[in-house]
């Protein structure tokens, strides 16, 4: 380690203003702050002090995904093994397996996605940011196993330019950069991103996911039921033994994920327990008054389902691009919840409602703190005026 | 003559309708799936534009000003109607395609904004420049973004087939949207390019 900091610190010059590389000083500070512990620290009198910066707020939402992470592995060999061959396989055969399938959409994912953020850290001469570790991470984990990898590294280069680079980079994106990336994919190749025939990575195998089951199911019948005549349960759906995108199926590693992210104070809880609330409220409006087969689920079915869990756990909470005051992410957090599920209940045609909900408040998020704002100052100033009366 | 040039030449790069006064916008998202219609509409709104610009140019000292805008319109709408029927008549196919949005170049605000601020006060040879230079700008851009929406959305260009059979097509490109984010990158490409022009006005 010593050896490799001599060296580190011996190339220093060269990438310093007049050094002969000084055009790639991006590069450099990046390896300096991700492997090595920075000399500088902030110059002016600081406000603040705390241990955490943005490098370990990142690393721990990709501990976080961890859970979410091996388990899609295991799933994506798992879903393959059962469908290809007819029998379960082993856990290290599935792990093997999957990790053949989902392994190059990771790789490919931040090769590409790298590539963008090297190129404007270089031309804008920003820091290289740590973000992207995170960013790159959530939407391999958001795409079926099938998905051809030229259309990974498309995608995220959308996500990385249009999403954020094009607002000025980390911290000044509107839309969270991996859902960006997901429904530039979504809308643009809908062939390999929903339909019954991509989610288990076996050529030619069609398997209907429990979204696409429940807005299939015909006035009359029970959702429910042609949920259970698939195989699919509650409890089933939790786990995620299932077939869907790599790293959604399971609620349940997504509720550790939220462990981590709440214990650690990186996630919003207020964002998670609100958007659950939407959900189970909008449920059961559906239920009471809805018409279709569809909105005669019951209500907690729809936090177990699609990539609901995940997306709460993970993309609504994404600190830049959610609302920022505490009233501000009850109401962000609960509106996610709403729309999503009136997305999936009244539109079949778009099963993942949780992507659209998510986009769509990302855009309000904004405003909604604009609003909280006005209306503390407003009572401040009505407090004051009381007093002084 | 350098004022001649200008008058021609800057709406197409710097002071560009659609890129730089962003006008005109709404019939450039819905029309541009393919280049045809782009072409077809991106003429008949130079045609419009330099017509109702020589018009008003001419009338420009008769027109009271408290009624202008709607003797601006009447002459915009016949021109708008002539194109419609006549584009009806000769290329009824292309006509059925652009739909509603040949009726809709009468509330284009290129046309009403080139009338306003230069067919009202300058003189016919120069406010027919101005419309051509206007339209032109227009159709530029319009070109620009049917091409990339055509190839990519449907890997033909003007109905040739442009990418190799593997090429999978882009379905967003035929969505309107599309067009949002492809103005928006040229929009940024050029206060890339142009960031001295724009920065001394």
């Amino acid at each position: 380690m010593k050896f490799m900091l001599d060296m580190h610190d011996k190339m220093r010059p060269l990438f310093e203003k007049g050094g002969k590389l000084e055009k790639l000083w991006p590069l450099f500070d990046a390896h300096d702050t991700f492997v090595f512990t920075p000399a500088d620290t902030t110059h002016e009198g600081s406000h603040l002090r705390d241990a955490i910066d943005l490098k370990r707020v990142m690393i721990t939402v990709i501990f976080a995904l961890g859970p979410a992470i091996l388990f899609g592995i295991w799933n994506a060999g798992h879903q393959h093994n059962l469908n290809a061959e007819g029998a379960t396989a082993g856990i290290l055969s599935d792990m093997m397996q999957g990790a053949w399938i989902v392994l190059p959409i990771i790789f490919v994912s931040y090769a590409a996605g790298g590539v963008w953020e090297v190129l404007f850290a270089t031309v804008r001469r920003h820091e290289i940011n740590e973000g992207f570790l995170v960013t790159g991470m959530l939407f391999p984990l958001t795409l079926p196993p099938t998905i051809p990898l030229w259309q990974v590294a498309v995608g995220i280069s959308f996500g990385v330019v249009i999403g954020k680079e094009v607002f000025g980079g980390t911290g000044m994106n509107v839309l969270n950069p991996a859902l960006t990336a997901r429904a530039f994919l979504f809308f643009a190749y809908p062939v390999q991103m929903s339909g019954d025939a991509v989610w288990t990575a076996v050529d030619g195998f069609v398997g209907a996911t429990p979204l696409s089951i429940a807005a299939a199911t015909v006035e009359g019948s029970s959702v429910v039921e042609a949920l259970t005549s698939a195989g699919y349960s509650f409890s089933s759906m939790l786990m995620g033994a299932i077939p869907g995108s790599i790293g959604e199926t399971s609620a349940l590693m997504a509720l550790l994920g939220a462990g981590i992210l709440l214990m650690t104070g990186i996630g919003s809880g207020r964002i998670m327990a609100s958007m659950v609330v939407g959900a189970l409220v909008m449920g059961t409006t559906l239920k009471l008054f809805g018409s279709s087969a569809f909105s005669d689920l019951p209500p907690h079915y729809h936090l177990v389902m699609g990539g609901f869990a995940f997306g709460c756990v993970f993309m609504a909470t994404d600190p830049v691009s959610a609302a920022a005051t505490a009233r501000g992410q009850l109401i962000y957090g609960f509106l996610i919840g709403v729309i999503a599920v009136i997305v999936r209940t009244i539109n079949p045609a778009y099963p993942e409602g949780v992507m659209l909900a998510i986009l769509f408040m990302n855009v309000m998020a904004p405003l909604i703190d604009h609003y909280v704002l006005q209306a503390h100052i407003k009572s401040r100033a009505a407090n004051r005026g009381l007093a002084n009366a | 003559m350098a004022k001649v040039k200008d008058i021609l030449i800057d709406p197409v790069s710097k002071n560009n309708p659609i890129t730089y006064q962003i006008l005109g916008v709404c019939s450039a998202l819905a029309v541009t799936s393919k280049v045809q219609t782009s072409f077809v509409m991106a003429v008949a709104l130079t045609l419009v534009v330099t017509g109702s610009n020589l018009v008003i140019s001419l009338m420009r000292k008769m027109i009271p000003s408290k009624i202008r805008m709607i003797v601006e319109l009447s002459v915009i709408s016949t021109l708008v109607i002539l194109v419609d029927q006549v584009l009806k008549a000769t290329a009824y196919d292309v006509s059925k395609q652009l739909s509603v949005f040949v009726g809709l170049i009468i509330t284009n605000c290129i046309v009403m904004g080139r009338a306003e601020a230069f067919a009202l006060q300058n003189p016919p040879k120069e406010s027919v420049l101005d419309g051509i230079g206007n339209g032109l700008g227009y159709s530029a851009i319009l070109l620009i973004v049917g091409t990339i929406r055509e190839i990519f959305g449907s890997g033909t260009w003007a109905g040739l087939k442009v990418m190799p059979d593997a090429y999978a097509n882009n379905g967003l490109m035929l969505l309107p949207p599309s067009a949002f984010l492809i103005i928006g990158m040229l929009i940024w490409a050029q206060r890339t390019w142009m960031t001295k022009v724009f920065e001394e006005d």
